[in-house]
């Protein structure tokens, strides 16, 4: 391995001329022991998921009596019993419509505050501000569950408890201080002259924001949007914490209880989870370059 | 249908307030005398985010800390009571050993195999599909990860057709099927493992990003002075990673320290698979705030020092900005 390693990293253009075909082959039979661990890896990664892909479009009988592999060959034995079944299951087409319904409000109302805190941040100068941002870099990495007991007293109290407005709410809250950090960091980079021509020509902090500020940083809106969505379109701990079993609760909180609660026969929700993660993956795929520039930026300075 | 009425008025009114918070705000701070109007313009400006910070975060976390040194009731102090209980109980202190053990191998793997997978993918031609595939997992959520893995562990007793792929590998070479998920050997090792498929992705981006930073000139040098591959990593890529891997490696512990989806939806904490998040979530669900306030104060005190991390780094940030 570490021979095949040695000649492996980016050969010069210089040389790639001169090498013959033989070489090139013989070149990659030392790299196989390379190919080989990478493609291992692949398949640890990937095959978990498209065995559930696959015995998402089989009977529960098949999955009990034949692994996902055996439907690869014929008879094929397809079907979309596990998707009827789902679909036709208490509760689970409320839910889907219940996670839409959690998600878009909660994505908008924080992403709106967030960019209106990070501003004021960024572009203004007040006492105790450092000591704020402070507090906001250090909230980023608390657990929800150091807050969860209060928020659920608070919602009780005011008589939100399991609606949709106490989920909103509790997103905005946990995931406020990463946005408003991270945007915060892309206002702040901003060039400064934009801001202070603007204010020679008499615009005020509203059209500031509105017109340059908010425009200009659509694309760090765009990714953190990404973000947010998936993040709560995947939560199931903020969900199962307010709305436990509030007819609002969203789709993972069902599929969740589904799973505790069948003993056996719970492989139909194969197809439950092939829709949850449909979004989610939808989004990736089609939405890649947004996504990995979100995670390298949040986490990795320049 | 009421409730799609509400979340479009959210979903278009919030953005509306707002907008008009600030138009109608700023035209009224506009009128205030000029020493007036910069003492009181950031505050209004920053006081929706952390309004929301103060009531959702800051205040929750004072308030668990009070409750945990009250009864149940919350009408008297009961002083280290819900602690006691917390360090004494076997169940409880189960939790704390599988955090604990989170934490050490689920940040190990999930840091040093996204370091692996980026340096070896850096050397081939199909880098790009590979990072897709291993990166596929990051989008799913650890519901839907629990039932992928659900069918992975699968067991049936020993005779019988396993349906399980691992189980069915095992099968093939002519081993005994492994109950996974039940058996106290092999439950937490398997669900941190889902947590690692989980999660290596993530770090692997991260890590092959500022991978792509380092010049080739170092590395064709140390090359041509014929150092090996593995020393290239060993002495030059490492080191120069370091940073990278504090900031990815820290944002995993703190992860791990939180994990709950995967062992509330896998084993909902049963055969010894507790971890402190769970835990805590069956104190509350069944009440017991007090109790449940004291888990949380001590998870939050297991993350005290990578808070400090955090505001010190990003300190060290400002000033180079």
């Amino acid at each position: 391995m570490s021979q095949a390693e040695a000649t492996t990293r980016r050969e010069t253009a210089g040389a790639g001329a001169a090498v013959g075909v033989l070489d090139r082959w013989g070149h990659q039979l030392q790299r196989l022991p390379l190919h080989l661990v990478i493609i291992i890896f692949i398949a640890i990664w990937i095959v978990p998921t498209i065995g559930l892909i696959v015995n998402s479009f089989r009977n529960v009988q098949d999955m009990g009596s034949a692994g996902w592999w055996s439907a690869l060959f014929p008879p094929h034995g397809f079907s979309l019993g596990s998707y009827q079944q789902v679909l036709n299951t208490e509760n689970v087409t409320t839910s889907i419509f219940n996670s839409v319904l959690i998600t878009v409000p909660a994505t908008v109302i924080q992403l709106a505050i967030a960019t209106m805190g990070a501003y004021a941040f960024a572009w203004m100068k007040f006492p105790g501000k450092d000591l704020f941002f402070i507090v906001i870099v250090g909230l980023m990495v608390v657990p929800i569950q150091m807050t969860l007991i209060p928020v659920l007293q608070i919602f009780k109290a005011t008589g939100l408890a399991g609606t949709f407005i106490a989920v909103w709410l509790a997103h905005s809250g946990y995931g406020l201080p990463f946005e408003v950090f991270l945007l915060r960091n892309y206002l702040g980079g901003l060039p400064r002259e934009i801001f202070e021509s603007a204010e020679m020509d008499g615009a005020g902090h509203a059209v500031r924001f509105l017109r340059i500020a908010v425009p200009m940083t659509v694309p760090a809106i765009a990714s953190l949007t990404i973000f947010v969505f998936l993040g709560v379109w995947n939560d199931l701990l903020v969900s199962l914490t307010f709305l436990g079993s509030s007819p609002n609760r969203p789709f993972t909180v069902v599929i969740t209880q589904l799973v505790t609660s069948l003993g056996g026969g719970w492989q139909f929700l194969t197809a439950a989870a092939v829709l949850q993660m449909s979004l989610p993956l939808a989004v990736f795929i089609f939405l890649q370059r947004y996504f990995v520039r979100g995670i390298t930026s949040g986490s990795v300075k320049g | 249908m009421d409730q799609v009425i509400t979340a479009v008025v959210a979903v278009i009114g919030v953005p509306l307030v707002l907008l008009g918070y600030i138009v109608l705000g700023e035209r009224v701070i506009e009128r205030l005398p000029d020493t007036i109007q910069t003492w009181i313009r950031p505050y209004f400006w920053a006081l929706p985010a952390i309004g929301f910070a103060t009531i959702f975060m800051v205040y929750p976390l004072l308030r668990t800390v009070f409750l945990s040194f009250r009864n149940n009731a919350d009408t008297d102090w009961v002083g280290f009571n819900n602690y006691v209980y917390f360090f004494t109980f076997p169940d409880t202190l189960t939790s704390l050993r599988n955090s604990l053990l989170w934490l050490i191998f689920y940040t190990f793997f999930a840091v040093g195999l996204g370091l692996i997978i980026a340096i070896l993918l850096d050397r081939v031609r199909y880098e790009q599909v590979a990072k897709i595939a291993i990166f596929l997992p990051v989008p799913i959520s650890a519901v839907a990860a629990s039932i992928i893995w659900k069918f992975m562990f699968d067991y049936q007793p020993p005779g019988s057709v396993q349906t399980g792929t691992l189980n069915a590998a095992i099968g093939a070479f002519g081993g005994q099927p492994v109950a996974w998920l039940v058996n106290s050997t092999t439950n937490n090792p398997a669900l941190i493992f889902v947590g690692i498929w989980s999660i290596t992705g993530f770090c692997m981006v991260i890590i092959s990003a500022s991978l792509k930073s380092i010049s080739t000139e170092v590395l064709e040098a140390a090359r041509i002075d014929g150092a090996n591959e593995f020393r290239i990593v060993q002495l030059i890529v490492t080191p120069l990673l370091w940073p990278t891997i504090t900031v990815v490696g820290t944002t995993m512990i703190i992860n791990a320290l939180k994990t709950f989806d995967i062992v509330y939806v896998l084993t909902s904490g049963a055969y010894d698979t507790d971890v402190i998040a769970t835990n805590m979530f069956r104190q509350l669900a069944t009440s017991h705030y007090a109790r449940a306030a004291a888990v949380g104060v001590v998870l939050f005190l297991a993350i005290v020092p990578l808070l400090v991390v955090n505001i010190r780094r990003f300190q060290q940030q400002e000033e180079t900005r």
